[in-house]
């Protein structure tokens, strides 16, 4: 498998807080990967290097073989890479079709069918009209799934898709990113529910403190005693005890 | 009651029965029961979403629970409000920052005591909590936002302990704080456990949360899955599959 999205040596620190150190991760031409870690370990740091929110220190991130470091975020969102983002960022006060308009990049023509039939997909076809204020919490997560696909990005970027919504629409967001991925697209997702991430990736990297601490299938990392240690937090009192 | 392994009775200061609580239509918590025991630190470790900081919103009245108990020293607080809930000595210090930024480090501690009505009882307290942190009693008169991330921390401690807590919540303590600050923080704790106060800890750093507890909970997806004393839940195999996802054994 060819490597669409990958990460050389990226380094990022916010003050003195080093949030990401040599920091490498690949995602492999039609996979799914997962990127999962403790709070704080710099998952949306990584996102946000990636899609050009904030400027690496160091290392480069590559798409397919071009460099696309340091690109400003509409720049990198031409080049084929959607995200959404941990809070949803949506136009309280636009209807929920305007939303989707202002992401199109298709003729006057064509944009608001393509719009709509990716809000049917999704499955909030029904609320085009609707103030996108007015959607419920999951409602407005379905609304970002569609107003990245309406660029038909080659990867999508996801942040937190299933956090504060309840199961049933944690199955119906993985079914969609199944179907799609089975369309042809690539997935990097940080998640923290493990049943979503490990049921759905083919592929998950491990982060801490800025640094990958493990990669691979879903069923290494489940058993993997150092991503046990990174979600338990550091020993304090390691040597000072007993 | 609770019998120990030696045989004699520890008295429970809180007690929780079945709790059901959430926001809006979902419940977080779905049927939480645990004990916090007098004088010991009780600590609740589990993975993002767990139900956690909700627990601890619902013990504060912030949140009101559908169903189950919370008892504290026997009496319900369900259908208290914050405000009764803090008067009966339960004090919660919230994971975010929550000193008043512009106003100096003695007057943020003071704070802490304004539903005391007493002013000497308000100057004892407070030369109780700088006796206890003699640090923050260093800085009284330094503006509080002028403080790093763990003097905050240590001051919204003292705060906390101006109304002498029956029951000390402390949620996150170590959120956001470099691990060499972490020692400080940790320490404190254990000060004032010593020092007589009962505390419920949630802390996203296990580890040393649970090594400095008399007791600990993992919980996972709003229910308790696993407890003992803190070594034991540590040491328990299934706290992994618990953090990692997969399938546990029931409780």
């Amino acid at each position: 498998m060819s490597m669409l999205l990958r990460t050389e040596g990226v380094r990022k620190a916010y003050g003195g807080v080093q949030a990401l150190d040599a920091c490498e991760i690949e995602v492999g031409e039609g996979s799914v990967a997962g990127l999962i870690g403790p709070n704080g370990s710099g998952k949306t740091t990584l996102f946000n290097v990636i899609t050009g929110y904030a400027k690496a220190d160091a290392g480069h991130v590559y798409l397919a073989d071009r460099k696309i470091t340091n690109l400003a975020p509409d720049k990198v969102f031409a080049l084929g890479i959607g995200r959404t983002f941990q809070l949803t960022r949506i136009f309280a006060s636009l209807t929920v079709l305007e939303n989707m308009l202002v992401a199109s990049r298709h003729g006057r023509g064509s944009a608001r069918k393509h719009a709509m039939e990716q809000l049917d997909f999704v499955g909030i076809a029904g609320h085009q009209a609707e103030l996108a204020g007015t959607l419920s919490y999951g409602q407005r997560k379905l609304l970002e799934l569609a107003y990245v696909l309406v660029a038909d990005p080659a990867v999508i970027l996801l942040d937190e898709p299933a956090g504060g919504v309840n199961l049933s629409l944690v199955n119906h967001i993985a079914d969609r990113i199944r179907e799609l991925n089975a369309a042809g697209k690539t997935f990097l997702i940080v998640e923290h529910n493990m049943e979503f991430v490990m049921g759905l990736c083919d592929r998950v990297t491990v982060l801490d403190s800025g640094t990958v601490v493990a990669a691979g299938p879903p069923g290494i990392i489940r058993t993997d005693r150092r991503v046990l240690n990174a979600y338990l937090g550091e020993d304090l009192d390691a040597g000072e005890d007993e | 009651m609770t019998e120990t392994g030696a045989g004699t009775t520890t008295r429970s200061v809180l007690k929780i029965t079945d709790l059901v609580a959430g926001y809006g239509g979902g419940d977080v918590l779905r049927g939480v029961s645990l004990e916090v025991t007098t004088g010991g630190v009780t600590c609740v470790v589990g993975p993002n979403g767990a139900g956690k900081s909700t627990l601890m919103a619902t013990i504060s009245a912030l949140v009101r629970p559908r169903l189950g108990s919370i008892e504290l020293d026997g009496r319900n607080l369900v259908g208290l409000s914050p405000r009764q809930v803090l008067r009966l000595g339960v004090v919660q210090v919230p994971q975010n920052h929550s000193l008043f930024r512009d106003m100096t480090v003695r007057e943020n501690v003071e704070l802490g005591g304004y539903i005391l009505s007493d002013r000497a009882l308000t100057a004892r307290r407070m030369a109780a909590v700088f006796d206890l942190f003699p640090d923050i009693a260093g800085w009284a008169q330094k503006k509080a936002g002028s403080l790093s991330g763990g003097q905050q921390r240590l001051v919204e401690f003292g705060r906390a302990l101006m109304l002498e807590p029956r029951l000390l919540l402390l949620d996150e303590p170590s959120m956001g704080l470099a691990p060499k600050i972490l020692r400080t923080v940790f320490g404190a704790i254990r000060q004032m456990n010593s020092a007589g106060t009962t505390i419920l800890l949630v802390e996203q750093n296990a580890r040393a949360g649970l090594r400095l507890s008399s007791h600990g909970v993992v919980m996972e997806s709003g229910r308790v899955r696993l407890s003992g004393t803190g070594r034991e839940v540590l040491e328990n195999p299934e706290i992994g599959a618990l953090y990692l996802g997969g399938p546990v054994s029931p409780e």
